[in-house]
């Protein structure tokens, strides 16, 4: 039998700790509670203390190199930065209408999109536990919006399952769930639940089991009313004459879990894709122009750096103007912050140790690629009701994004087409021209909403390893490679710190790019402090 | 009679683990493994992306590497340690080929694009080659 005291409620135990306690105990109560939050970011970064002129040249202006500039400057260095693009923000992207863009091998694109639509090729969602992306966007005035992850009138599309025929994510995740329900509650019923699970428990659990999977009186899940009310209506409730709703039949068991499909259902549980995402008004580059509103004056563009050599006093950088290539250029300061990705920077000769140069090179760069495609109008909303959010398929184009902005408008609409990120698709769509990866995303597509054929108009596709100013997506870390490397590539060698993604545990997301930065801009100052 | 056939059908599609979708004359794989055999049709889905339809490499801020008439591509045993591990930012390949194709893709490489080495690698070389 349990005792009274044995149930104290975690508020109760909360405040007696607080009031036992105080404030301090309370907080770390609070945390190893998992209430308060764990982000690995404390607000505004402080570096006390005059540098007296101490300078700093960051290379590369992405959100980790324009971070360190911001922080930096402010802290009273002098900040240089050389920036290989013609812009600010590297993988903070987005392309418009009127954009062009020219991929490794001189494949060109311009973008033919109407004004006012666009496609983030990079990053394109923000996660509320990134609170270092999400401060700096209240800093610097950055409007977010929501991103839908997930929508429940999206669909989970397995080329080889339900005759190929699409699938409301509402409809495969009540079908699953109440049928998986429904087994429970038949062996605990038979008592085959005796030994784990008290008689008591077992009672609630079966009320549990009813509501968690919409089951009957005799924890059936059926096609009636009561399911009806999770995965949706054969005819939904009207009003007037015929205004009754009608259940749909639910999709087998067998064949759910045949598909495979139960996948995507878990993906939306997942700590980086749970609700509320974010996405910046108007396109992700408006973090990376922020940004640059604040450093924009600091930035040499079109700069290609071609060696990093140091001494025990400063940092000389070699670099070619991109549109001169062959006059090399100097720049040099007293500390570098390197935010070069390894794809790139391990082909560069660079003074640094053994270790740190073995680490470099121990990095792969994973493939990925997006395609945006303009509809003449957005029939998804209009003859579907899919506002925003996924579609996920089998099929080689992975991912269907519905645009999470303009909702219900009338006219063209973009969305994203395919996003194909790792795996054997991913090297197929790269190894295509742009204007083939954009046809068969249009193909594959209209297996999902036949109304590809007749509304497409025109697309981009963003292959990462033929981007220029990367090669590759970002940093693709084995747990072999991050044991042996990460810890290497963290230090700060000599008078260079690197920083990016890909020296953060938050590999291919913004907030590890900024994390990252914070991280070495903190320990370089302690070590100007100390000099 | 129709629902039984696409039982059968989806059961026999599900056992071909490493059924391709063919899309008229291209080839797609359906999962994290290529399903492409030749050397011809895998330089053409894979290394190309990086190396170029024509092997010749191409530089943004860094550069992916010619592999035309290139030397390092003698020793047999190079291009095969590359392909099953990569090197540096290049992703390896080892879990994502078979022996058979790391094989044919060097091969198809020893022998084009101005390489021209005849002596053969075998699927047994690239196993012997494997960590």
């Amino acid at each position: 039998m349990q005792g009274e005291a044995a149930v104290i409620r975690r508020r109760d135990l909360l405040s007696l700790i607080g009031a036992m306690a105080g404030s301090a105990a309370m907080y770390h109560a609070m945390t190893s509670l998992g209430f308060a939050s764990e982000s690995p970011y404390k607000g505004p970064v402080s570096l006390k203390g005059d540098p007296k002129g101490a300078s700093v040249l960051i290379l590369g202006a992405g959100l980790a190199g324009m971070t360190a500039a911001l922080e930096l400057r402010n802290a009273g260095y002098k900040v240089q930065i050389l920036e290989f693009n013609g812009r600010a923000g590297g993988r903070n992207w987005t392309l418009r209408g009127g954009d062009s863009f020219t991929e490794l091998g001189d494949f060109k694109q311009t973008c033919e999109f109407e004004s006012g639509l666009y496609i983030n090729p990079g990053p394109w969602r923000i996660p509320y536990h990134h609170r270092a992306l999400l401060d700096y966007c209240k800093r610097l005035g950055v409007a977010l919006e929501p991103f839908v992850q997930l929508n429940y009138n999206a669909l989970i599309h397995a080329s080889r399952a339900f005759d190929g025929v699409p699938q409301r994510i509402r409809a495969i995740r009540a079908d699953f769930q109440g049928q998986v329900s429904e087994l429970l509650a038949k062996v605990t019923q038979q008592g085959k639940l005796d030994e784990a699970v008290t008689k008591e428990d077992q009672e609630i659990l079966l009320e549990a089991l009813r509501s968690w999977g919409a089951l009957d009186r005799d924890y059936k899940y059926k096609a009636n009313l009561i399911s009806a009310q999770f995965r949706g209506y054969a005819r939904d409730p009207g009003g007037g004459l015929n205004a009754l709703p009608l259940p749909g039949d639910s999709l087998a068991l067998s064949e759910i879990l045949k598909s495979q499909v139960w996948r995507y259902l878990q993906n939306f549980a997942n700590y980086n894709f749970q609700t509320t995402m974010f996405q910046p008004v108007g396109g992700m580059d408006m973090i990376g122009k922020a940004f640059a509103r604040e450093v924009g004056g600091l930035i040499r563009y079109n700069s290609k750096v071609t060696r990093i050599q140091q001494d025990h006093r400063g940092v000389t950088v070699s670099y070619v103007d991109t549109a001169a290539p062959a006059t090399v250029q100097q720049a040099r300061a007293d500390w570098c912050i390197c935010t070069i990705p390894l794809s790139i920077l391990s082909q560069l000769p660079v003074d640094v140790s053994a270790a740190t140069k073995s680490a470099i090179d121990a990095v792969p760069y994973a493939g990925s690629v997006k395609v945006g495609l303009q509809f003449k109008r957005r029939f998804w909303e209009e003859d579907e009701a899919i506002y925003g959010g996924i579609s996920y398929t089998d099929l080689p184009i992975r991912q269907i994004g519905y645009p999470n902005s303009g909702f219900n408008r009338s006219g063209r609409g973009v969305l994203l087409g395919a996003y194909i990120f790792a795996g054997a698709n991913a090297y197929e769509f790269t190894a295509m021209t742009p204007a083939e990866r954009v046809e068969r995303t249009v193909e594959f597509g209209a297996m999902i909403h036949p109304q590809y054929k007749a509304e497409f108009e025109n697309g981009v596709a963003v292959a990462w390893h033929r981007v220029p100013f990367v090669l590759g997506c970002s940093g693709d870390w084995s747990e072999e490679a991050r044991a042996t490397h990460y810890h290497n590539l963290c230090q700060i060698d000599g008078r260079i710190a690197l920083a990016g993604e890909h020296a953060s545990a938050l590999p291919a997301w913004q907030e590890g790019a900024i994390l990252s930065s914070l991280d070495a801009i903190t320990r370089l100052h302690d070590r100007v402090m100390r000099n | 009679m129709q629902a039984k056939a696409v039982k059968i059908a989806l059961v026999m599609s599900l056992a071909l683990a490493k059924a391709a979708l063919a899309q008229d004359d291209r080839t797609f794989s359906s999962g994290y493994r290529f399903v492409e055999m030749t050397g011809e049709e895998l330089f053409a889905n894979v290394c190309q992306g990086c190396h170029m339809p024509d092997a010749a490499g191409a530089t943004g801020a860094g550069s992916y590497p010619s592999l035309a008439g290139n030397s390092n591509l003698e020793a047999a045993g190079y291009p095969i340690l590359i392909v099953v591990n990569g090197r540096r930012g290049m992703p390896p390949f080892g879990d994502m080929m078979t022996d058979g194709q790391v094989a044919a893709v060097v091969n198809y490489l020893r022998t084009h694009f101005g390489n021209s080495y005849e002596d053969v690698v075998t699927a047994r070389d690239v196993r012997d080659a494997r960590r």
